[in-house]
């Protein structure tokens, strides 16, 4: 009983941590068509910029508890700012042409924004452990747990929940599903699908932002310690269905909980396992579990 | 008497000048005012700030001091047997097939005399054909692997820190015999070449100096680079093994210190850190108290209070230069240029003159010299493999100083942790460590 609580436990705050970041990947594959590399920059430099401004305000006297302010805060500044940029200044320009010069040109702007980190944080690594310090830590299921990494989870939920309002409940929703489902159609009837694109490409990259800034109290936030989440959002994205929320949130569930039980019980397989279930996935349902219906169109 | 015509003599001095310029050349008496040396390591991604800037920075102090005669004695000569040494930093990143390139490049292109450096396993095997290939001197300073002289013979390579099964054989010793109560183990390492080795050697030893110690069956094996480690935490946590070893590193073992600590996971069992000194001052306050830390023999935390005069001239100098104290890269790197200075002072007295590289090579081979906090000796490898002492000790924070400090340290002598010439490491573990002399 105490494994079985200890790997739910587990395996919801991982699969958290992935759905936050992979939910800003699905979305702006869902309605751009595009497979953002650049993500993992969002995810980057949310985390360094909250880490930077956490030990900054920290050894000015600040209380602990601000760093929440500043995780939320450098995530919609960094994702704002570069989402716009990236957006306006690259992929604008590269609609029309094919996914795959797409996904390169991203590649080519992440390793750029990966020697950028270099050249405005340096080589050495920063620590914004205070507001997981402020948490404390709690008692469950027989082994000791940090509250931070538990509030992960509501983070995820409530991410979760703003994405399904905003897509089924607000004006601004039906506008994105209508240019999901059609572009052409919806430039017809008058949507304004330029700005749709880059609200959507920049509610991505603060969700990316939001990832790497709230992970950031947790570790040590170095160069390239982003390269890895992109691929397993990658992963999570391909079970869940490319463009789906839903798929998204089952995804990260799927994967993080499978993991968790590898971990516990056969720890040989913990890297095989996630690649494992999405070259299963692959086979039965090769456009992912939830991936969203495509219209026929004549 | 028949006289020479003047053309005849001409000839003959022509002729005996040449001679006497090749000979003159084949000794190597002429003098050089200035050694190109090449000083490879990473300087960018996630081992720059652990490892690749503090190793940069050690070699340039010594380069520095070298160069300005200000090394203290017995090394207080001024430059490489008298030639000043100008020096290119190059980035190690970038891979393997990277890094062959560019030694290739360092090398042809650029006339590099010298390559001091390297801190990947991957880089120092993937270029240890090349660097035969190419006849330079290559002088290996912090990679670990016991590869590079176990499988085969080199002539141009030297390696002036003890390989990583040293690291390993210690922990265990330290372990066995500073921690009793100690009977069951397991591991949380990167799932590559430097945490499975580890881990086997570290195992092999336990086995050989506890037998009735058990190691776990779940080990723990998470991607290098992962940074979320809270599955694996509670995975050890409910793990009845009251030890845990790892050779973690750079941002991996910082992440995992900070979320084994939140978690408790620090407090309910002892950890062993076959790396760990590489992020004492790193983390500073924020490190666990308790932990058992090595830092790939005897540097950076373990010998900051070493009083020989060479010791307290690297660590101020350092400290006064960089603001911090020196961690173990730093001492490798300096070691690797110092070795390399009395390896060319040593072939150059010997030849009365600038030495040829046939010349140091000779002169570095089974060389013995007190470095700045150790005594190395090059005695594997066909003497190209240097073997030292290796040691760990306990984190406590020094609060009356405001710095990170270690109690209970150990070092264990070199012949003990490492195997004799002509035995591999894992076949000396395996066939009881014969020879070893603790």
């Amino acid at each position: 009983m105490e494994t079985l609580i200890t790997i739910i436990l587990d395996g919801l705050q991982y699969s958290s941590y992935l759905f936050i970041v992979s939910v800003g990947l699905t979305i702006t594959f869902g309605v751009m068509k595009i497979l953002n590399v650049t993500h993992a920059s969002f995810y980057t430099w949310g985390a360094y910029t909250a880490a930077f401004f956490i030990g900054q305000f920290s050894e000015m006297g600040w209380p602990d508890a601000f760093g929440f302010v500043i995780i939320l805060v450098s995530a919609i500044a960094v994702g704002t700012v570069l989402g716009y940029l990236i957006e306006r200044g690259l992929l604008r320009r590269m609609y029309e042409r094919d996914e795959v010069l797409i996904v390169l040109a991203t590649f080519g702007l992440f390793l750029v924004l990966e020697d950028l980190i270099l050249l405005v944080f340096g080589v050495n690594p920063y620590f914004a452990y205070q507001p997981m310090a402020l948490l404390e830590s709690v008692e469950i299921g027989g082994i000791t747990r940090d509250v931070y990494g538990l509030t992960l989870i509501g983070v995820a939920a409530l991410v979760a929940v703003l994405c399904w309002y905003g897509l089924n409940r607000t004006n601004w929703g039906k506008l994105l599903t209508a240019v999901i489902y059609d572009r052409e159609m919806s430039e017809a009837m008058g949507i304004n699908v330029t700005r749709v694109y880059v609200v959507t490409f920049i509610i991505g990259a603060v969700l990316g932002a939001l990832g790497g800034a709230y992970i950031a109290p947790t570790v040590s936030v170095t160069p390239g310690f982003g390269v890895d989440v992109i691929v397993l959002s990658f992963a999570v994205v391909v079970i869940g269905g490319m463009g789906s929320i839903p798929g998204a949130l089952i995804g990260s569930i799927v994967v993080g909980l499978m993991r968790a039980v590898a971990v516990h019980e056969l720890p040989e397989v913990e890297l095989f396992v996630v690649f494992a279930i999405m070259a299963v996935v692959l086979v039965f349902r090769p456009e992912g579990l939830f991936a969203p219906a495509k219209p026929r169109k004549i | 008497m028949r006289k020479r015509k003047p053309s005849s003599r001409l000839g003959v001095a022509l002729v005996a000048a040449t001679l006497s310029a090749m000979a003159f050349s084949a000794s190597s008496v002429h003098a050089k005012d200035n050694i190109k040396i090449a000083v490879p390591a990473f300087l960018s991604g996630g081992a720059a700030g652990p490892f690749g800037v503090p190793a940069r920075n050690g070699a340039e102090i010594v380069i520095d001091a070298i160069n300005t005669g200000k090394l203290p004695a017995p090394y207080n000569s001024k430059g490489f047997a008298g030639a000043t040494a100008s020096v290119d930093f190059v980035d190690e990143s970038g891979g393997s097939t990277k890094q062959v390139a560019e030694y290739r490049n360092l090398v042809q292109k650029r006339g590099m005399d010298v390559v001091i450096g390297y801190i990947s396993s991957g880089s120092c095997v993937a270029l240890a054909p090349v660097i035969e290939e190419l006849k330079t001197l290559t002088v290996l300073a912090t990679c670990g692997t016991p590869r590079v002289f176990e499988e085969k013979s080199r002539k141009y390579i030297f390696r002036t820190m003890a390989h990583a099964t040293a690291d390993n054989v210690a922990a265990a010793h330290y372990v066995t015999s500073l921690m009793p109560s100690v009977d069951s183990y397991t591991g949380i390492n990167q799932n590559y070449a430097w945490g499975q080795d580890s881990w086997r050697d570290f195992d092999l030893s336990v086995q050989h100096l506890k037998s009735s110690a058990k190691a776990s069956k779940k080990l723990q094996f998470p991607k290098i680079f992962a940074g979320q480690y809270g599955t694996e935490i509670s995975a050890l946590s409910l793990d009845k093994s009251k030890l845990i070893h790892s050779s973690f590193w750079g941002g991996d073992l910082e992440a995992f210190i900070f979320q084994g600590a939140a978690r408790g996971l620090f407090k309910k069992k002892k950890v062993v850190f076959t790396v760990g000194g590489t992020a004492a001052y790193r983390l500073g306050k924020k490190m666990p108290n308790g932990l058992v830390l090595g830092a790939r023999g005897p540097y950076g935390i373990l010998v900051r209070d070493r009083k020989t005069a060479l010791n307290e001239w690297f660590v101020n100098t350092y400290k006064n230069r960089y603001g911090t104290y020196p961690p173990g890269p730093s001492y490798q790197y300096g070691q690797a240029v110092l070795a390399t200075k009395i390896a060319y002072d040593k072939a150059a007295k010997a030849a009365g003159g600038f030495p040829t590289q046939e010349q140091v090579i000779k002169a570095f081979t089974g060389m013995e010299f007190e470095s700045f906090s150790t005594t190395v000796k090059m005695a594997l490898g066909d003497g190209h493999q240097a073997i030292t002492e290796n040691g760990y000790g306990i984190t406590k924070y020094d609060n009356e100083n405001g710095e990170p400090g270690i109690t209970d340290v150990k070092f264990f002598p070199a012949e003990c942790v490492m195997p004799p010439q002509g035995v591999t490491s894992v076949d000396w573990i395996k066939g009881g460590m014969k020879g070893a002399k603790c």
